[in-house]
């Protein structure tokens, strides 16, 4: 029973992180029918700039950590907004295909760059969080955990109270539902698709501190795993849906944890696809999409 | 199209022919290496690169072999899987190496390993340990021990030293380094008398472990095996003591890295893990190894990657020189026949399976240094 516990609270602070990359996956989806690719690229450099504005802060402090979190949430924010404006913006109107091909040479770019810039050798992540191991009855929790669990939820509701009770929240669902119809009502559908990319890549940036909190080393190859199993879990959960995402992730994070502590670990990822290739017959859009007909 | 291009062929060849003369007064035996100068493993393309530097500028200082200077033609594989077999045919076929140097990593050394068979160029693994490197043809060399001994060495020294009855197992499902050396370790352990109670997977790039570990951590052990790679292996320790596990792990030579202390940090403490060299040790051969390292890589101490790349090229120099020739053959036929090759590894014996038998060091973890514990000889 005790094993059993301790596996939901690693299988919990494992699906707390996909589901922070999973959100800016899904945003971006909702408002702009596009996979953004460069994303978990986002989430990589958000680790390296928690590692720099880190290193430079007192280690082990909260406020410290704090600082660097938002420093990497800031810097991953102005990162996405830029790559929307340069790179995104002057295709829209295109074929979708054109924005996906761009998305996938953004987060080559960003990758090989980051190579250059960064080095590809692995680093050391620093505690930039106090650390500290609290046991309840056999059952142990790191505050890494405790810490990685607090801010993806903070950060979720959150998002959840700017997207259905803000002004700019209502205009993103609007644009969302239908562009056209939003630009007629008087929404600037550039400052939007902005907001969006910024608020997606910031939530990125905070998964990337925290994930590099948890798994303390990085490199500029690091976000391309977590990526895909957040744009897995975004799937899952019905892509364009935020609390989808958030269910999908957290589905996602158990099922691997639970098959990676059983005696089929060698087969985790085909376990975990096998489970989302199911879910997906029985529920094309995902647990909570929307089923949409095409209409001819 | 068709046309213009053997013109300029030929071109080449009479340009090719007019420098001719020029090059022969600079007529340097090229020797090849590939490895991961960058990329999740680059520390070890690192130490492997610097050690066969040295070994080739201190033979080039005191006047190169047969009378020729050695040239060392370096290819980066980025630690990407498949890039080692393309650094190796772009070694031979363009650069018409005599010899290729590499890798550190057993599953990369096995990707190179048939092209330099089918070309009969030599190849020297200076620290890959699987065994079936060796078997992929009678071209193939290593100068560093194999798995089945390391894992004896372990299976010994968890039984005999920790005194441990149950020790669990965590290994890599993708890593042929890594499921031969658990493999072994699991034969000899239990041979020994003893039991493993948990034996779990994970794969190459995995950050979380703390399931593998819970799991580990019910089942109930008293050391933990883990024959992975440095990257793996300090964040499995990590997460390890997380989760409240004391006990001891043991590792092989895969541990072998500064960024094991960097990424693990204390939690390293109290582990062990064998290896092929410490700089700490104080035999002359060694202390003076660590003395020119020092000098020529601005301070840095040389890990056994470093030791064991620095005698795969004095191995190699070592069996031109006997051969009298660069051909591959008549080096391949040379370098089989080494014996007792003093380096900073110790002797190195080339036997019938092209494989080196040589002491295993074992190493303790103690308050965040890396403390030289024993030799164990074959």
């Amino acid at each position: 029973m005790s094993e059993f516990l301790q596996q939901l609270i690693n299988g919990l602070s494992l699906g707390a992180i996909y589901a922070l990359i999973a959100l800016g996956y899904t945003m971006v989806y909702g408002v702009l029918r596009f996979i953004n690719f460069a994303h978990s690229d986002v989430f990589m450099v958000g680790a390296f700039i928690g590692y720099y504005v880190g290193r430079a802060l007192p280690l082990g402090t909260v406020w410290g950590g704090l600082v660097s979190m938002a420093a990497a949430m800031a810097g991953c924010a102005v990162l996405g907004i830029v790559i929307e404006r340069l790179v995104y913006r002057p295709l829209r109107g295109g074929p979708t295909l054109n924005v996906l091909i761009t998305a996938i040479g953004m987060s080559l770019f960003l990758e090989y760059s980051g190579q250059l810039v960064f080095g590809a050798t692995p680093r050391a992540f620093p505690q930039i969080f106090p650390s500290k191991v609290m046991e309840f009855h056999g059952l142990i929790i790191s505050m890494n955990q405790v810490i990685v669990i607090v801010v993806a939820s903070v950060l979720l509701l959150g998002l959840e109270f700017t997207v259905f009770r803000t002004k700019i929240g209502t205009a993103m669902r609007a644009v969302a539902l239908n562009p056209g119809a939003a630009q007629l009502v008087g929404i600037n559908i550039d400052v939007v698709i902005s907001f969006t990319f910024g608020l997606g890549s910031a939530l990125a940036g905070a998964g990337g501190v925290l994930y590099a909190l948890n798994y303390p080393s990085i490199d500029p190859l690091m976000g391309v795993v977590p990526g895909l199993k957040a744009f897995v879990a975004a799937v899952l959960g019905g892509v364009g849906n935020i609390p989808g995402a958030a269910l999908g992730a957290m589905i996602l994070g158990m099922v691997e944890t639970f098959v990676d502590g059983s005696r089929w670990s060698t087969y985790k990822d085909a376990i975990a696809f096998t489970i989302l290739i199911g879910i997906l017959l029985f529920r094309p859009a995902g647990l909570l999409g929307r089923m949409t007909s095409e209409k001819v | 199209m068709a046309a213009p291009l053997p013109a300029a062929l030929r071109l080449l060849a009479l340009a090719a022919l007019a420098a001719a003369p020029a090059m022969r007064a600079d007529d340097a035996i090229r020797v090849g290496e590939y490895a991961s100068l960058t990329g999740k493993e680059a520390s070890w393309g690192q130490s492997s690169h610097q050690g066969i530097a040295m070994a080739l500028e201190q033979i080039n200082a005191a006047g190169g072999v047969l009378g020729r200077r050695l040239e060392l033609l370096t290819e980066d594989n980025q630690t990407v899987p498949g890039q080692s077999a393309t650094a190796a045919k772009k070694l031979i076929s363009r650069d018409k190496v005599v010899a290729l140097l590499g890798e550190v990593s057993s599953g990369r050394s096995l990707e190179a390993a048939p092209i330099c068979q089918a070309n009969r160029i030599p190849m020297i693994a200076p620290a890959s340990t699987n065994p079936k490197v060796t078997q992929v043809g009678d071209y193939i060399f290593r100068v560093c021990f194999i798995d089945s001994f390391q894992g004896t060495v372990m299976a010994r020294f968890a039984g005999g030293d920790l005194k441990a009855r149950r020790v669990a197992l965590i290994s890599s499902v993708s890593n042929a380094y890594s499921v031969g050396l658990a493999r072994i370790f699991r034969e000899r352990f239990v041979a020994g008398g003893g039991a493993i109670p948990a034996e779990q997977k994970y794969a190459e790039g995995d950050k979380d472990f703390r399931a593998q570990l819970t799991a580990i951590r019910a089942a109930g052990c008293d050391a933990v095996f883990v024959p992975g790679y440095y990257t793996e292996a300090a964040l499995i320790v990590r997460q390890a003591r997380e989760l409240g596990m004391a006990m001891p792990f043991l590792g092989g030579d895969g541990w072998v890295s500064d960024e094991l202390l960097l990424i693990g940090g204390d939690a390293m403490n109290g582990c062990y893990y064998s290896t092929h060299f410490s700089p700490q040790n104080v035999s002359p051969e060694v202390r003076r190894f660590v003395e020119h390292y020092r000098a020529r890589w601005s301070g840095a101490t040389p890990d056994a990657f470093a030791a064991l790349g620095y005698d795969a090229a004095g191995v190699l120099v070592d069996a031109i020189r006997r051969a009298g020739s660069t051909e591959g053959p008549r080096v391949r036929d040379a370098l089989a026949r080494t014996r007792a090759f003093s380096g900073a590894t110790g002797e190195t014996t080339i036997d019938a399976n092209r494989d080196a038998s040589k002491p295993a060091t074992i190493i303790a973890i103690r308050d965040g240094r890396l403390n030289f514990l024993e030799t164990v000889a074959p």
